[in-house]
């Protein structure tokens, strides 16, 4: 023991435990963690598995993995419990919300503790940001119960909802996914980390405690399989994820077809960009809380720091300076930055990452402080001469370590913070509001930080793009994610296309005076089909009217390329793109009679209303283009935390059989109209209208590139744009095969898809065929944090 | 005050190092804001840094009814900042505090209180606290104070300089300051109250420290806001800069506002976290406070005896 004397030369901090004792007590009276099902504690039937202490190696207790039948359960008990629950009034369902977020914190101090025991992180993380963002989304939530109906008009809960959640943060992410669920009229079936089981459990003693009603909410313990088991569950009508890109991908194809709403947040490689004009120390302390925060475990750290090259080296100084005072070890003790790494396998992982960083040339700088010798920790650092080639640049790393990369300029910045395949956050530094912003518009991320990172609030949308995976928590856009508009999945199945292309030459046609040469439409022009083929194109009675350009997969390359080109639309004012809306129905207008009679020619049943149906639904989205806008939401003191409605980029539109005109344009319409680019793929059986449609969009002063459009096999083409890397969305309307197909070839780079499973919509009815719901669906929520003060 | 190191001389005025500056408010805000959470002493640690605290406090009294008996009460106070039977049970016998601070007529009185205590005795000077009176005069003022045996001077600076951008005029007249102080110290008052932004606050630093201060001191104790943490921090971080531009040590003085050991502990983990240790100690750090020494009294009592303790237990200042 040093002597006061000592002590007050060295300044040493000494030992600042947090208490344990009834949480150890807690957690041995529980030799095994079993399952909560129908507002009971089942005794697990399946094996069960070590839950391990990472910062200790004790084992604490064990944990079931759940089997299929206990799995079935769990959802035949949420599926009993959800008429219920759903028909209760919001104000009854906000009373149980509200009651758990304020029985959330009358517990904090145990759940902190119980968090930080089953995960390593620290206790002033757990106590400080995990627990009180749990209580907070619980109230957030409980909010939206009590609103619901006047705030979500048209809309439903979407049923028995199975959540799979991570380790990293593992209450938060039960909050984030049950607030949600509940609040909206959903039961649910929620499966924790097998890693981190216990505040969980913690949580359904809790509602035991509040007296939620049995079924409601429904925790099966277990690991991937039991997950798996979840979402493939047939009963199961929402599958919302978040977890690692990869396991992502294999539930996107499991589920493919099935109907299922499915959200997914899964990884990124943020990128933090400094740039020169930055308050270097604030970006310093930033690195601290973006890729030092959680053991570098957080799916949205800023992990790639982008820094200007003119203030790299007082930058890499002045970190490295602060990366010295940072204490790791025992994350029990209050003066730890840094706790345990996950688990021992988690903490192997990374090594072999680092050590592979190093192989590639790049230099390690670690943390100089000693750490403990047992337990799973992981000293923090970062990398310098990292290139973006380099696995290390590329790869999650999810420990404590950031790479590094100089660049030049503001747009080289923004270059490079692209160059990814995720996109879930970012965070810019600079002191100039004009640089700062436009870095916050041009970066491809779910949610940007100006000079901050890592802020969360419940009423702020988190989600990511690209390969980051798609729908929101928290907000507005969160609730979404558990209702659905009544009018989806009331249709009757679709019938097959009535035509099936032959590329052979038919039975005489209805010739016109001059030979028609319906062609395919890229990038402004017409195209004939790079696979020199059109297929016969039959009317009402069998009539030939005329050939179809039959594309194939280069046609729909050729056209995703072009639409790829054409991103100044994106960049246009919205006042601008409904200019476009409103022109091309005036001359739409003027060749009514042409299409009324090529419609009619196809057999449509009310053509004259089809076109003019189109013309109005021109002038809704050319009225919406200004009007869909985002929100300023009230989050946190001095901060204006906007959400921003951002257009995909590139959409891929597989248009239905039926319609061929209205159809077609009512899936067009709304994503141009935010800001889109589309390729979209006519009527197979009746393609002949868009061959004409082409020629209005020309004198319509729509740039090329930006609606290209596609005749021939749906199918065909659907597979293509669903695989095509560069589309960043895809509307299916064709069969239930169909979806699944499109569906599971989405999994690739993980673009949402909008698929009608193969239900007719009745493109007549303004409810079905055009809305707010179009809008959504084309456009993805960038949530921007800008904290102020002069 | 024992020097490890050599006296700060300055340097030439050097806009560079400070006019691109802009310090992100809401960013210090957070930092300052997370200090008290990410750090904590407890135990003998929490006794031991309360202890340092106190031998980093310059007891003031700078009040308009400051007589040679309330200066005389305080320097004995400053003898023995705590009870000698805690000071005995904690093993730290003879500790004091960091300076005695009073105004210049009151200066004789506390040096003759202080005689063979070694506890320095500081002085305000230069038309505390507003600064306002000519150049001249409040050069005299310096000299005057340390005629009478001031071994430290804290002077103000002219906000209106800071405040319209005059730099070059700020560090002309700190110059003369500081060469008025001779080998006393000089403590330089931003009064960062009045100065609002934190970029003026970390440019006023860099100019005083340029013109040669060997301390920069947040506030007079009579502005509307005194110190607080995110100014400290900005301070901090200015005279760290400094050090990496130039090799020289300037210490740093929060006065204002500090009333409670939990203060004393944040500004000493403020200190810890962003200058290291070397910066904890009263050579490069002094509170400046009159109300904390007896909250600190009372926890270290707390310490020696597990009960909690009473204000009327311990001797006032």
């Amino acid at each position: 023991m040093p002597t006061l004397k000592d002590i007050m030369d060295t300044m040493e901090y000494g030992p600042a435990p947090e208490a344990h004792a009834e949480v150890s007590a807690w957690i041995a009276a529980r030799p095994v963690i079993g399952h909560f099902i129908n507002g009971r504690f089942v005794e697990p039937a399946g094996k069960t598995t070590d839950v391990i202490n990472p910062a200790t190696e004790a084992v604490l207790t064990r944990v079931a993995l759940g089997t299929e039948a206990e799995v079935d359960s769990a959802v035949r008990a949420a599926r009993i419990a959800f008429p219920k629950w759903a028909a209760l009034p919001g104000h009854e369902r906000a009373k149980y919300l509200y009651a758990l977020a304020r029985h959330v914190q009358k517990r904090e101090r145990f759940l902190s503790v119980l968090e930080t025991i089953d995960n390593g992180k620290t206790i002033r993380e757990s106590r400080d940001i995990d627990i009180p963002l749990v209580a907070r989304h619980f109230y957030h939530h409980a909010g939206w119960a009590e609103i619901l109906e006047t705030e979500f008009p048209n809309h439903a809960p979407v049923g028995v909802c199975g959540q799979i959640i991570p380790w990293n943060f593992p209450l938060l992410m039960l909050a984030w996914k049950v607030a949600p669920a509940l609040a909206a009229g959903n039961t649910v079936v929620l499966k924790p980390a097998d890693l981190t089981p216990l505040t969980a459990h913690a949580f359904a003693e809790i509602c035991v405690e509040i007296g939620l009603p049995p079924g409601v909410l429904n925790i099966v313990q277990g690991d991937g399989t039991t997950g798996a088991a979840i979402a493939g569950h047939p009963d199961v009508d929402k599958v919302a994820f978040t977890g690692s890109t990869e396991v992502g991908r294999v539930i996107r194809r499991q589920i493919a077809g099935s109907g299922k709403k499915l959200s997914l947040e899964l990884g990124g490689k943020s990128p933090f960009i400094v740039f020169e004009d930055a308050d270097l120390d604030a970006a310093v302390e930033g690195v601290v809380d973006a890729i030092w925060f959680n053991q570098g475990e957080v799916c949205c750290a800023g992990s790639r720091l982008l820094v200007q090259e003119g203030v790299a080296p007082r930058f890499f100084d002045k970190l490295r300076a602060r990366m010295e005072t940072l204490r790791t070890g025992d994350p029990l003790d209050k003066t730890m930055d840094i706790g345990a790494v996950v688990s021992a396998k988690q903490l192997a992982r990374i090594t072999t990452l680092l050590d592979q960083g190093q192989a590639e040339g790049a230099t390690l700088h670690r943390a100089p402080g000693a750490i403990p010798a047992k337990g799973a920790f992981c000293a923090p650092g970062f990398f310098t001469g990292t290139a973006p080639a380099h696995t290390v640049s590329q790869t999650e790393i999810f420990g404590p370590i950031a790479t590094t990369l100089t660049f030049r300029t503001p747009d080289e910045a923004i270059t490079l913070a692209n160059d990814t395949r995720y996109g879930l956050a970012a965070s810019v530094w600079s002191e100039n509001i004009n640089r700062a912003i436009e870095t916050a518009a041009k970066v491809k991320a779910g949610v940007v930080w100006i000079n901050a990172t890592n802020i969360f609030d419940a009423g702020a949308p988190f989600g990511g793009f690209r390969e980051s995976g798609y729908g929101r928590e928290g907000g507005r856009a969160g609730m979404l994610e558990y209702l659905t508009a009544k009018w989806e999945k009331t249709g009757k199945a679709r019938p097959v296309p009535t035509l099936v292309p032959g590329v052979t030459p038919a039975t005489k046609a209805q010739m016109a005076e001059i030979d028609v040469t319906a062609k395919l439409y890229i990038g402004g022009k017409q195209a004939r089909a790079d696979g020199g083929q059109s297929y016969t194109v039959f009317g009402k009675v069998g009539a030939v009217l005329g050939q179809a350009a039959l594309a194939n997969r280069k046609d729909v390359r050729n056209a995703v390329e072009a639409a790829g080109k054409a991103n100044g639309w994106s960049g246009v004012t919205a006042h601008n793109r409904a200019q476009v809306l409103y022109f091309f129905a005036e001359n739409l207008s003027q060749r009514r009679a042409e299409f009324v009679s090529a419609l009619a020619a196809t057999g449509a049943q009310k053509p004259e209303e089809e076109v003019e149906l189109t013309l109005r639904r021109a002038f809704w989205y050319a009225a919406q283009a200004d009007k869909f806008d985002g929100a300023v939401t009230a989050t946190k003191s001095n901060h204006v935390t906007m959400t921003v409605n951002e257009p995909f980029g590139t959409i891929g539109l597989v248009a239905p059989d039926e319609a061929p005109l209205l159809g077609l344009m009512s899936l067009i319409l709304p994503a141009i109209a935010m800001g889109n680019r589309v390729v979209a793929v006519a009527s197979q059986s009746h393609p002949l209208v868009a061959a004409r449609l082409y020629q209005v969009l020309e004198t319509s002063d729509i740039p090329g590139g930006v609606i290209n459009l596609l005749t021939g096999d749906r199918d065909v083409l659907a597979r293509t744009l669903a695989e095509h890397d560069d589309v960043a969305a895809l509307w299916y309307c064709g069969s239930a095969e169909g979806s699944a197909m499109v569906e599971k070839a989405s999994a690739g780079n993980l673009k949402p898809v909008w698929s009608d499973l193969g239900r007719l919509r009745d493109w007549h009815d303004p409810a079905q065929g055009q809305g707010v719901e179009y809008l959504r669906r084309a456009t993805q929520v960038k949530t921007i944090w800008l904290p102020y003060g002069a | 005050m024992t020097h490890a190191f050599p006296r700060m001389t300055g340097t030439a005025f050097t806009a560079d190092w400070f006019e691109a500056i802009n310090v992100n408010t809401p960013a210090a805000d957070r930092r300052a804001a997370s200090l008290g959470s990410r750090r904590t002493v407890k135990k003998d640690w929490q006794a031991a840094w309360l202890a340092r605290a106190v031998t980093c406090i310059d007891l003031t009294t700078l009040a308009g009814d400051d007589t040679a008996g309330r200066v005389q009460r305080l320097c004995a106070k400053a003898r023995n900042p705590v009870r000698a039977d805690l000071l005995a049970a904690l093993g730290l016998d003879g500790l004091t505090v960091g300076a005695v601070c009073v105004y210049p007529t009151m200066v004789p009185n506390a040096v003759k209180a202080l005689e063979g205590s070694g506890i320095p005795v500081a002085s305000v000077a230069t038309g505390f606290p507003a600064g306002l009176t000519p150049l001249p005069l409040r050069l005299a003022e310096i000299r005057y104070a340390v005629d009478q045996g001031a071994a430290e001077i804290d002077v103000v600076i002219t906000r209106e300089l800071a405040l319209t951008g005059q730099w070059q005029a700020l560090y002309d007249e700190i110059r003369q300051m500081r060469e008025a102080c001779g080998n006393a110290h000089m403590k330089a008052i931003l009064a960062t109250g009045d100065l609002k932004t934190l970029t003026n606050v970390y440019k006023a630093s860099m100019v005083a420290m340029q013109a040669g201060a060997d301390f920069i001191k947040t506030s007079t104790g009579k502005e509307e806001v005194n110190a607080t943490l995110p100014v400290s921090l900005t301070m901090v971080r200015a005279l760290r800069d400094f050090r990496d531009l130039t090799g020289q040590w300037v210490g740093f003085k929060p006065a204002g506002g500090l009333k409670t050991a939990k203060d004393a502990m944040n500004w000493l983990i403020l200190m810890k976290e962003e200058m290291g240790t070397r910066w904890c100690m009263p050579d490069l750090f002094r509170i400046g406070a009159s109300s904390m020494l007896g909250d600190i009294e009372r926890q270290l009592e707390h310490h020696v005896t597990g009960r909690y303790s009473a204000a009327n237990r311990h001797a006032l200042a």
